[in-house]
């Protein structure tokens, strides 16, 4: 019973979402607000109706219901429950019905908080948003129900893909969704903004918390997505430029770019439909992503299952919404007028930078994303684009960027002081060439490029530190003063400096786990000792345990230093009796933000084990910086300006402050 | 600077960049793309000595060797031909013999593959998409490798 009111409430939300693909935009042709408000009602219904239908599979899940096809292929009865909990998004239906309650939860908060919009924009967001919600209800009803029943209903379930049996299923895919699919707002704005023909600032001012909220979740999504892939599948690697890491990338680098140019639009009312464009690019590279991971055109951890119907039909979306808008965009916004003009040395002419500099890595990534895909498929020759391509090409193009990064901040609006601003950047170059003689005198004979990359990172993040020490005024004035206008300072300016701040951060982590990351492999037998730079591990022995669907060697290795013991080390391999497959677990040993990865070869007949240990020198820095990333759009999320929902302030001191700038 | 000499420097430096990427895409392309070849590709076309590609196939059962300092060598097969392969390190979780997998390395002098990483990149079936497309090209495939029971 209880699937079948899932799969129902999923119907009836496909019917709302019809209704509300048609009638608030016909209500805002002909100016008639009963038509209009249809949307704020339905909005809230199809969220509450695919909250009702995901709600319904998470019981299956967790009562182990195996009538259900994708509960008896996916789950067992023996699994603890978190993961009979997540496994319902652990699988092609189930993530599908995930995607769509964060797009029916977006449109719900677009109708609850976006009571500022002009009701016209509203109605047209709200319908745009319905018609991709529409396409998803039937792709989901016709061709991945999750709902499926089986004929007989088998006793035991064929158990979870082992990989996934972590708590990282929990967090990577909701957080990664809430980011991808947030972009669909921006779309929404974009398409119900050629519609009515007509955009100005205020536009970009409505629609850049949306967009900033997708690309916080869609950063500390990626991010954890490679922290789980870093601990979870044994080679140490963080980031492998696979195509399904590729196409979470792409729309973030499409959005970081949409989130500055937004900035332009706001403050000055440029670029808007180079801002416009984005939005539309975004989305269509979230949809490309959705349709490489689903359709099975990619093997992947993420790939569960192929269904040719299934690829098609998200090809048909795909063609559907990008080309549409596309298309949308080419006839309407030639009719938009331009406005602002800037220097090319400008806050503005930075941001243009950026955006070039963005787009143009996006582009180097979809083309070594696509590339073999299109060879493929035209001359049958399969070949692989791994990191040296990405290397060659996103390297060179992302470093520009980055150096100049920190300038943009500082440069004024309309016309920049270059040179003023560089000498106000003195000390982040001189931190910057600090560490590039420090790492040069330290690591000398270290790789050519490790010092440059430590010197690039410093100086970003002395980049982001500066704008607020300039802007604070804490090396003029008294401490008493600069510490009360930074306080004063817009939100916005601090989430934009902690944001550079983190990615900074991410910058070193990277730079110093490439560079300084080192490797031993060896075959080790009880109470043998061995050791990698000043770690020594000895390996206590192997026992046997029996885990809730598994069994599991353990493998117990004691790190000591010079003599000291410092901590253990238990990594494992498990089989998986259900599916008849091994993971094994790395054990991480973290000290400060660096850590000791050891994972679990095959056992020998000798009573040896084969074990890969790494030692990776600040590695966590890759991660935290993104999660600093997130702090800062959290920050921004918090400038009273920007906020989702507040009532337009009546001359506030930010506003004041804003305008001085 | 007037209007048009801005739009002028916004599109000089746009395109810039944009030949910067081309170019560099370009170079990328042509030295660090490898190219997947199946057991019978190898013998047949000649892959040069040296030359860095993929190479995939089924593990022929029983012939994994394991020897000193963690080498292990196996043969690869497509069910016509089958190529030596010798590589130094942790193999995959998932490699098994009689199971698919993807090599990567270049052939040596004596026409052994000296692999530097082997993938058992697996769909469902644990079988990776390249060489389940050349074991049909082979014609060697059969629906059932891999599959597991459905009770």
């Amino acid at each position: 019973m209880i699937p079948e009111i899932g799969h129902y409430a999923l119907v009836l939300a496909l019917g709302l979402a019809l209704i509300q693909a048609v009638a608030p935009l016909a209500g805002a042709r002909a100016n008639d607000p009963a038509l209009m408000s249809v949307a704020d009602t339905t909005a809230l219904a199809q969220f509450l109706l695919v909250a009702i239908s995901f709600a319904a599979l998470i019981y299956c899940y967790v009562t182990s219901d195996f009538s259900v096809a994708t509960v008896f292929e996916n789950s067992h009865s023996a699994m603890p429950l978190i993961y009979k909990f997540t496994s319902a998004w652990g699988n092609h239906e189930g993530s599908m019905l995930l995607w769509v309650l964060i797009l029916s939860l977006f449109g719900a908060l677009v109708s609850l908080f976006g009571n500022n919009l002009p009701p016209t924009l509203k109605a047209n967001v709200l319908g745009v948003q319905s018609w991709i919600a529409a396409a998803f209800f039937l792709f989901i009803l016709l061709t991945s129900n999750p709902f499926a029943r089986l004929a007989d209903a088998p006793l035991e379930g064929r158990d979870l893909n082992p990989i996934l049996q972590d708590l990282g299923l929990a967090i990577h895919p909701p957080l990664l969704y809430l980011g991808y699919v947030g972009f669909s707002i921006s779309f929404s704005f974009a398409i119900a903004a050629l519609i009515e023909g007509r955009i100005d600032a205020a536009w970009a001012r409505w629609v850049r918390p949306w967009a900033l909220m997708a690309w916080m979740f869609l950063t500390i999504g990626i991010a954890m997505g490679s922290y789980w892939a870093y601990y979870e599948l044994g080679w140490g690697g963080w980031w492998f430029w696979d195509p399904v890491e590729n196409a979470s990338f792409m729309p973030w680098l499409a959005g970081t770019a949409l989130l500055h140019s937004a900035l332009v639009m706001e403050k000055r009312g440029a670029l808007k439909v180079w801002t416009l464009l984005l939005a539309i690019l975004t989305f269509s590279l979230s949809l490309l992503g959705t349709f490489l991971v689903r359709s099975g055109v990619l093997t992947s951890v993420h790939t569960f299952a192929s269904d040719p119907l299934r690829g098609v039909f998200i090809l048909a979306i795909l063609v559907l919404f990008i080309g549409g808008g596309l298309a949308l965009f080419a006839w309407r916004a030639p009719q938009l007028r331009q406005g602002g003009l800037f220097a090319p040395v400008s806050r503005e002419g930075a941001l243009v930078l950026n955006n070039l500099f963005l787009t143009t890595a996006c582009a180097t990534v979809l083309v070594g994303t696509l590339y073999p895909l299109a060879l493929d498929a035209l001359t049958g020759q399969k070949i692989s684009v791994g990191a040296p391509f990405f290397n060659m090409t996103f390297g060179p193009l992302f470093v520009p960027l980055l150096m100049a990064m920190p300038f943009g901040p500082l440069l004024a609006w309309k016309r920049g002081d270059l040179p003023g601003v560089a000498q106000r950047l003195f000390g982040a170059f001189a931190l910057g060439l600090a560490g590039v003689a420090i790492t040069f005198a330290v690591a000398r004979g270290g790789p050519v490029l490790a010092p440059f990359g430590i010197g690039l990172a410093l100086f970003v993040i002395g980049g982001a530190v500066t704008d607020i020490v300039e802007r604070s005024g804490v090396v003029q004035l008294p401490w008493a003063t600069a510490l009360k206008r930074a306080a004063g300072l817009p939100r916005s300016v601090w989430g934009g400096a902690v944001a550079h701040l983190g990615l900074g951060i991410t910058l070193f982590g990277i730079v110093c786990e490439t560079n300084w990351a080192a490797e031993r492999i060896a075959a080790v037998k009880p109470n043998e000792t061995f050791s990698l730079r000043q770690y020594d591990l000895t390996f206590e022995g192997l026992t046997p345990r029996q885990g809730p669907n598994y069994t599991e060697q353990v493998g117990t290795f004691t790190v000591r230093i010079g003599g000291d013991v410092i901590g253990k080390l238990q990594p494992s391999k498990r089989s998986f009796a259900a599916r008849g497959s091994e993971t094994s677990e790395a054990a991480l040993f973290t000290r400060g933000v660096s850590q000791l990865y050891l994972s679990l070869g095959d056992a020998k007949p000798d009573g040896s084990v084969v074990v890969r240990l790494y030692h990776k020198p600040l590695v966590l820095l890759i991660w935290l910086g993104a999660v600093v990333m997130f702090l800062g759009g959290g920050l921004s999320l918090s400038d009273r300006r920007l906020r989702v929902g507040a009532p337009r302030p009546a001359k506030t001191k930010a506003s004041a402050l804003a305008a001085a700038e | 600077m007037t209007r048009k000499q801005r739009r002028i420097t916004l599109i000089a430096v746009g395109l810039g960049v944009l030949g910067l990427a081309v170019a560099l895409v370009l170079s990328a392309l042509k030295d660090s793309i490898v190219f997947f070849n199946s057991p019978t590709d190898v013998l047949e076309k000649h892959v040069a000595v040296g030359m860095r590609i993929r190479l995939g196939g089924l593990v022929v059962p029983g012939s994994l060797a394991r020897g000193d300092n963690l080498t292990v060598q196996f043969e690869l097969t497509d069910g016509n031909h089958a190529v030596s392969v010798r590589y130094q390190g942790l193999l995959p979780d998932l490699f098994r013999e009689g199971q698919g997998v993807v090599a990567e390395g270049a052939l040596d002098q004596g026409g052994v593959f000296r692999a530097d990483t082997v993938l058992a990149k697996h769909d469902e079936n644990y079988m990776p998409k390249e060489v389940a497309d050349s074991l049909k090209k082979s014609g060697h495939w059969k629906d059932d490798y891999g599959k597991k029971a459905v009770p």
